[in-house]
């Protein structure tokens, strides 16, 4: 049974390829080089896959273009730039800062800084409430008789 | 009550976050091509491919650049309205055929009205590419020193005409 399933797996695998962007197979240095590219730049007809992952026309044919390029022997920040003159900055998945983008980058950390310092305050506030216990005698003797009648029922 | 206050607050704000982010569209990316020239190219005309077209023809008039294709169900939607502004002849549209087969360009053409004063076919989609196409159909308002001014992507509705396009056309015209 399941060498029947393995065989059927391995005879549908060309057919689930046969998708793919035909893959530069003369030169697998550069089909590498341009799938790493790829996986940077994101696919704007479907916007939550990068140019490697769909199979959208236009990201095989920008797939293609990156290809191309790169056999003509433009480098990683040229065909990046290329992209971004045609479809701006949104194309690549980690945008440069800019004064646009500094909110993007710099949010995380302000967030994680204004965490931190609200829990130090809190934990800061905490030890002082354990260090002056806020009871005075009245409130200790009222709490003394409750517990007590407590454990008397 | 104060700390339930904090929470509910942040609360808020997230929910303020959420509810503009909603009305946002995804697919609306600012154009970096806007008040850059239009990218060059010389393409065979639809009808007489032995003809060209290029952006250079157009120098000294505003016009309209209307990206589709006849696969395009998006559009046949805007279609109608690209043939009623074609009859106003208040600016001539220029279409690129986008990524087609020249006999079903025109047959749709034929089909549904020809509004373009002239049609390029970019059968490869490489001219599409230069114009950082990615969701046709896609429109252009390009000046007469050849700069472009305004993009939209997808269909054009009517308030985008007579709101955006018109009065940008007008004032470029003046």
């Amino acid at each position: 049974m399941r060498l029947a399933l393995i065989a059927l797996l391995l005879a549908a695998s060309p057919w689930l390829w046969a998708r793919e962007a035909p893959p530069a197979a003369d030169d697998p240095v550069l089909e590498a080089r341009a799938m790493k590219l790829a996986a940077e730049l994101r696919c704007l007809v479907c916007q939550n896959q990068s140019l490697a992952e769909s199979h959208a026309d236009l990201a095989i044919d920008l797939k293609n273009q990156v290809r191309e390029q790169l056999r003509a022997g433009r480098s990683d920040a040229e065909i990046r730039d290329y992209m971004v003159q045609r479809y701006g900055d949104f194309v690549l998945y980690s945008p440069p800062l800019k004064a646009t983008t500094v909110l993007l980058w710099a949010g995380p950390f302000v967030l994680l800084l204004a965490g931190a310092l609200g829990l130090v305050a809190y934990l800061r506030r905490r030890r002082l409430l354990v260090a002056n216990p806020a009871l005075s005698v009245e409130e200790r003797a009222r709490a003394r008789t409750l517990l007590e009648g407590d454990r008397a029922e | 009550m104060n700390r339930f206050l904090l929470p509910f607050g942040i609360f808020l704000v997230l929910a303020a976050f959420l509810w503009v982010g909603l009305g946002l569209n995804p697919r609306e990316v600012p154009s970096p091509l806007i008040d850059k020239p239009a990218p060059a190219f010389t393409l065979p005309q639809l009808h007489e491919p032995a003809r060209t077209l290029t952006p250079q023809d157009m120098r000294g008039k505003v016009w309209i650049f209307n990206v589709w294709a006849s696969w395009c169900v998006a559009c046949l939607d805007e279609h109608p309205l690209m043939v009623e502004l074609s009859k106003r002849n208040l600016v001539p549209i220029i279409g690129l055929n986008y990524k087609d087969g020249r006999d079903d360009a025109l047959a749709w053409l034929r089909k549904h009205g020809d509004p373009y004063t002239l049609s390029a076919q970019d059968a490869s989609g490489a001219v599409g590419i230069d114009y950082g196409v990615y969701g046709v159909p896609e429109t252009y308002v390009i000046d007469k020193e050849g700069v472009i001014r305004y993009k939209r992507i997808g269909p054009v509705t009517p308030q985008v005409i007579e709101q955006q396009i018109l009065p940008l056309v007008r004032r470029l015209q003046g």
